[in-house]
């Protein structure tokens, strides 16, 4: 006999994922994977200047070419559809271009899409690219952020006048009064860089528009599978009804995944044109050049403090790259940072402008944690400046000006209501692991023997808002969609259940952790439990997978769904056991008679019962099936203390993490494995940020890191093990006290890297180092201060 | 046309195909092995990453033509009945996540293993240093790889199992 | 990417194989195809066109390493995995070994080969300026004959080497070097898997306790590996103290003409060359016997 699977107790442990078996074997279903009969293989034909004027774009030699099945330019598929969407027009006078798939008279960016071919298969699709004939007559590029806004710039939208999209600007309190009583006053600029989201999986799109009943499908491999249905049926003009899309195994998307592409109208409008299904699959080269990036922005940022470290006020100016055109989000990013830049400190005033620029690269867009990161770092990094300033440890200038404890639940300078949080436990847990003193004591000796090697500790006790977003909340800020979730949970007549989600699940194990909620709240063994998702026609209602909401909102809306088919099933057992519904009780599973707990009866039981409907009480129907939506009342505000120590090669400019410590508050967690894995994956790219990674572009326009070979991901070897640990506040705004960890990681991270590297050089004279921070910039850096250059 | 004669994952194949045919296509669209996913044009993410006679290879940088009379195993090629230690450890350790790389860099840690039955965690970064993933951060890679190495030495130090051990270990030439 | 259409022959031996290069490569643009690893991403990014590949996988003739006296020959197919794994390479040319376990990674290894990379002759490759200390010898097949090259003629430009059009690289010839001689190849990445910004590959013979000889090759300081020639003689005749390898590879730098790119400006490469010389020249004297 072996004993009965276990029915509760499932959230809160570190329960292997469900997803795993199939990734592990190969048997999966990437985008590119599927087939269907008659399938052709779409090539797209890219701009490869950063802006031109485009002659006629002759595709017949393309048409003489093998295999080749169609092939169209701009022109020939202009009536097919409208312009791309933006999402997010952030006030009322946002500028928004005019945004086909293919262009049609002007291109703006390397990469633009100007033509595309069809053939029997993907070799002969890429050999006809070579025949399409196009002329371009270059335009001036727009590179450089700041000459985009000059009043004699050349144009990205001739039609707009300006190349500037937006300007929004935000205050409280008085700045300027709290900056003339200030005694300090601190002025840093910092660049966020641009850089390239790089899931491993590049994108990829499969359109079916010839099934029987006339239904158009589109596979593709997105986060938003519902966002794309709503949007892309105006555009390509398909009643939404008749529009299924797919999101099958997605592999990576840490947003730039998020969002409605060309390639997506182009596939459904060509198979709609030539009636068999296409399929398209973008290189890492062109996913370079058509997916959005992200980051992209100029910081002016001022703090005006006293001696004793208290700060008091804030100001921040901003320039943000948008690139050619509006993506979904691409103007709301630097929006939703706006509330961030005080972090979580307590300011007496705040003044914030933004001004959006277009400029002829490739879009810009949300990355993993979507206009979070750029205020955290920015604030993280004029911490540790003034405490440079000061000549005050970095944790005790944050210690002065953080939110205590006790002063929960507190409204921000910028009126955003943070409910919990213990910046101090995460920060004593943080500088225990780390051997916060010990390593300031080595730091010591090492500046004073001038070793060839400094040591940097960087500090970062980041927070964000996470759980995006109230609709509401949405709706004040002109964004056009909502931000509630849905999930439905069923009992089957097997006693199996399934839950149905609107979250779009692209590797954070949506499958594992939900099934885990459902476990637990029906009582049910947790392989009896599948969880759907990713599929417009199998989960109609759903807003989807980004900025941390999957758990906080989706997750909730499981609990919820799956309380309610314990209600629904509860008059059905009171029943079959003859008493009141008020006389049962549910646990693990099995409704038993209070006070008689032998005389019970499984769910497992009742679900069958409820479906063969012989013997129901009256009003109760046979199905146990709820579903349920949630709208969150407000945000969550993960936090947490990252600890970093460096080692800096004076000589050479080389960065070597040597220790890296994590802290985390996320809330309740429902399966610590996977946010552990969360945060190992959000800290890398954070530290990619901080080190390595930077979309080049040079002064024509070109993306000079265009390919793997000079857009330095790290690999194994170039990132450290982590040491991570969590402090536990439960959220308590909602009932599972969740916060969300899919982006805390890599918010906390970059400020906590770049730290690390500046504090090495502070005897130096340094004071900042642009990211990413490369050995020569970090040469560079010791050269402009030190005549000596280093130790060499 | 070049007549090509393979063993993939146990099955012979004999393909005429075009000389310029990249290996991982020739894998994915002509055998339908779509296990064996394509993540950048250079050769430097390694989520192609196959067995070829033995010794990894990119099969985005190899063309069908090379491997004519070769023998090449894919992750799809690697359980038999029961998951190879590497895979299991991949899922205990929890070292993927989208899975996207996970093919690549399994196949990876099988090579690195039979070139160093145990790497310390230094020589499993360096050891896998051709494989990117965007997920996990590496740490539960290096992780699974560490355990796998561990599991494939106690097996093949400890006594007979009782059942026929499954044929992981893929012969070297 | 996808590869442009060629055509493709399968030499069984280096007479085919340059018969084939006579052939195609007068009319068109033949490519030899050795492991592949520079040149599939390079088509698949269609940044050439060749009309011919001659793969030279199964041809006999190009592969191994073996004994000649006192000299290691080097197939130009033997894979950069079997070069740093071989005992005859390990035990008698250390640095080539050392500086093979470098380049790319395990997979690129297994296929990738020594003479495909020194044919390739990218500035940024590591083997090129291995080849240069060591003072290689190029054993080159061309139509009715085998001509030798020393590494010091054989290449010529960024990509571009003596070889003629209907010429192939068929081995290397290295001196085997006694344990007086000490070795250390210093690559300078920004991650690992990256290609060398600075490379450094010094040989250091010792005797009375002096450096007899230097040879210190450099990797992407020009569009042709350099030899560092001005720190070669201001080592001779040196201990090799902390002071003076540091004011011989002060002069490391002298006489390239590095490239600016990405990854580092020209005065940034000469400032790294001079460091890694240093780091080279006395790790490379701490291993000599």
């Amino acid at each position: 006999m072996t004993a009965p699977p276990r029915t509760t107790g499932f959230i809160g442990r570190p329960v292997r994922r469900k997803e795993d078996a199939r990734l592990i074997t190969g048997q999966t279903r990437w985008t590119d994977n599927l087939r269907l009969p008659g399938l052709l293989y779409m090539a797209i034909l890219r701009s490869p200047v950063a802006h031109a004027r485009i002659g006629p774009v002759d595709v017949s030699a393309a048409l003489a070419e093998p295999g080749v099945v169609a092939a169209f330019s701009g022109a020939d598929l202009a009536d097919e559809y409208g312009p791309l969407p933006t999402a997010w027009p952030v006030t009322d006078d946002t500028i928004v271009p005019d945004h086909p798939a293919l262009a049609t008279d002007e291109v703006r960016h390397v990469g633009d899409a100007v033509a595309v071919v069809i053939a029997e298969n993907r070799y002969q699709a890429a050999d006809a690219l070579d025949a399409v004939d196009v002329r371009y007559d270059r335009l001036p590029p727009v590179v450089d952020l700041e000459a985009a806004l000059a009043p004699d710039a050349p144009l990205v939208h001739a039609g707009s006048g300006t190349n500037r999209c937006f300007t929004w600007s935000f205050s409280a309190g008085d700045y300027s009064a709290v900056k003339a009583r200030a005694e300090v006053v601190l002025s840093r600029r910092f660049i966020q860089q641009r850089v390239l989201p790089t899931a491993m999986e590049p994108r990829a799109v499969l359109a079916d528009t010839t099934t029987a009943v006339g239904e158009s499908t589109l596979w593709t491999a997105t986060q938003v599978p519902h966002i794309v249905r709503v949007l892309l049926s105006s555009v390509c003009r398909i009643p939404e009804q008749k529009l299924r899309v797919i999101a099958p195994d997605v592999g990576g998307g840490f947003g730039g995944k998020l969002n409605v592409y060309a390639e997506e109208a182009l596939a459904l409008v060509v198979s709609r044109r030539i009636g068999r299904p296409v399929k398209w699959t973008a290189s890492r080269g062109e996913d370079y050049q058509a997916t959005t990036h992200g980051r992209g922005m100029i910081q002016d940022i001022e703090v005006a403090a006293m001696r004793d470290g208290r700060a008091l006020g804030l100001k921040v100016d901003l320039i943000s790259d948008m690139g050619a055109y509006l993506q979904i989000l691409t103007a709301g990013v630097p929006l939703l940072g706006r509330y961030m830049y005080p972090g979580i400190y307590k300011f007496e005033a705040h003044e914030i402008r933004c001004q959006g620029v277009f400029t002829t690269k490739t879009p810009t867009d949300s990355y993993r944690g979507a206009g979070r990161p750029e205020p955290a770092f920015a604030i993280e990094r004029m911490m540790d400046e003034l405490a440079a300033e000061l000549d005050l440890d970095p944790l005790e200038v944050r210690e002065r000006n953080w939110i205590e404890h006790e002063e929960f639940p507190y409204t921000t300078i910028t009126g955003l209501t943070y409910d919990s949080g213990s910046y101090e436990a995460a920060t004593a847990r943080a500088r225990e692991l780390f051997g916060y003193d010990e390593l300031r004591r080595e730091q010591a000796l090492r500046r004073d023997r001038g070793d060839r090697v400094q040591l940097g500790i960087g500090v970062s006790t980041y927070t964000e808002m996470a759980g995006l977003a109230p609709s509401r909340w949405f709706g004040q800020h002109r964004y056009v969609a909502g931000g509630w979730e849905t999930a439905g949970v069923r009992l089957l007549p097997t006693g199996r259940v399934e839950a149905v989600v609107g979250t779009s699940p692209h590797g954070q194990g949506h499958v594992t952790t939900f099934s885990q909620i459902v476990a637990d709240t029906v009582g049910v063994p947790l392989d009896d439990v599948d969880v759907l998702h990713g599929d417009t026609s199998v989960a109609p209602h759903g807003l989807d997978t980004y900025g941390s909401r999957s758990m906080v909102i989706g997750g909730r809306a499981v609990l919820a769904a799956a309380e309610a088919v314990v209600a629904q099933a509860k008059p059905i057992a009171a029943h079959l056991l003859e008493v009141e519904p008020g006389d049962v009780e549910f646990a693990d599973g099995r409704f038993s008679v209070r006070g008689a707990p032998d005389a019970g009866i499984t769910i497992q039981k009742v679900a069958l019962a409820a479906f063969t409907a012989h013997d129901l009480p009256e009003g109760v129907t046979p199905v146990l099936h709820a579903d349920v939506t949630i709208d969150p009342e407000t945000f969550s505000y993960p936090h947490g203390t990252h600890l970093c120590a460096s080692e800096v090669d004076t000589e050479t400019g080389a960065v070597s993490v040597r220790s890296y410590v994590a802290v985390d508050d996320v809330g309740r967690v429902v399966n610590p494995l996977i946010v552990d894995g969360q945060v190992h994956g959000g800290i890398t790219q954070g530290l990619a940020q901080a080190l390595y990674e930077e979309a080049v572009y040079d002064t024509e326009g070109n993306l000079v890191t265009g390919s793997l070979v000079d857009y330095m991901v790290p690999g194994p070897p170039d990132v450290p093990p982590y040491t991570t640990d969590r402090t536990e506040t439960p959220a308590t705004t909602n009932p599972m006290g969740v916060k969300g960890a899919g982006e805390a990681g890599t918010i906390g991270s970059v400020p906590a890297v770049v730290n690390s590297v500046v504090d090495a050089l502070r005897p130096f004279g340094v004071t900042d180092v642009r990211m990413p921070c490369t050995p020569e910039r970090v040469w560079r850096a010791i050269h402009e201060h030190s005549p000596r250059g280093g130790v060499v | 046309m070049v007549r090509i004669i393979t063993t993939v994952d146990g099955a012979r194949h004999d393909d005429d195909v075009e000389a310029r045919l990249l290996l991982v296509h020739y894998l994915r669209d002509q055998l339908g092995r779509t296990g064996t996913p394509i993540g950048c044009d250079t050769s430097n993410c390694g989520a192609c990453t196959v067995l070829i006679d033995g010794y990894s290879a990119k099969s985005c940088t190899v063309l069908a033509v090379q491997v004519d009379g070769r023998e090449v195993t894919t992750v799809q090629g690697l359980a038999d009945g029961d998951l190879h230690p590497v895979q299991k450890a991949f899922h205990e350790e929890h070292g993927l996540q989208c899975g996207f790389c996970t093919p690549g860099m399994i196949i990876a840690a099988i090579d690195l293993l039979s070139d160093n039955p145990d790497p310390s965690d230094g020589e499993v970064r360096r050891g896998m240093e051709g494989n990117l993933c965007r997920c996990t951060g590496y740490h539960n890679i290096v992780k699974a790889v560490r355990a796998a190495s561990a599991d494939l030495r106690a097996t093949a130090q400890g006594p007979a199992p009782v059942e026929p051990a499954p044929e992981h270990a893929v012969v070297r030439a | 990417m996808i590869p442009p259409q060629f055509d493709y022959v399968r030499p069984r031996s280096v007479e085919e194989a340059v018969a084939a290069l006579g052939e195609h490569g007068r009319d068109g643009d033949a490519k030899v195809l050795a492991g592949g690893q520079s040149l599939l991403p390079v088509l698949r990014l269609r940044l050439g066109y060749p009309t011919v590949l001659v793969d030279l996988g199964r041809a006999a003739g190009f592969h191994g390493v073996r004994e000649e006296a006192d000299t290691l020959v080097i197939g130009a197919m033997t894979t950069h995995h079997e070069v740093m794994t071989s005992k005859l390479v390990r035990a008698h040319c250390g640095l080539l070994a050392e500086a093979t376990s470098t380049v790319a990674d395990p997979a690129v290894r297994h296929r990738g080969t020594f003479g495909g990379s020194l044919s390739h002759a990218d500035p940024a490759g590591d083997l090129p300026a291995v080849a240069r200390a060591f003072d290689a010898t190029m054993v080159v097949a061309g139509p009715g004959r085998l001509r030798t090259a020393p590494a010091s003629e054989f290449f010529l430009g960024h990509m571009t080497t003596a070889l003629e059009p209907e010429e192939v690289l068929v081995a290397v010839r290295l001196p085997k070097l006694g344990s007086d001689w000490g070795y250390r190849y210093e690559k300078f990445t920004r991650v690992a898997q990256s290609w060398a910004i600075v490379g450094v590959a010094a040989l250091v013979r010792r005797s009375n306790g002096v450096i007899a000889e230097a040879r210190i090759g450099l990797t992407n300081m020009g569009s042709t590996p350099e030899r560092a020639t001005a720190t070669e003689d201001a080592l001779t005749g040196r201990a090799p103290t902390d002071d003076a390898v540091a004011s011989a590879a002060a002069l490391a730098a002298e006489g390239t003409a590095p490239p600016s790119d990405l990854n580092g400006r020209a005065d940034y490469r000469e400032h790294l060359a001079r460091v890694l010389t240093r780091r080279a020249v006395l790790a490379a004297a701490m291993r000599t016997r």
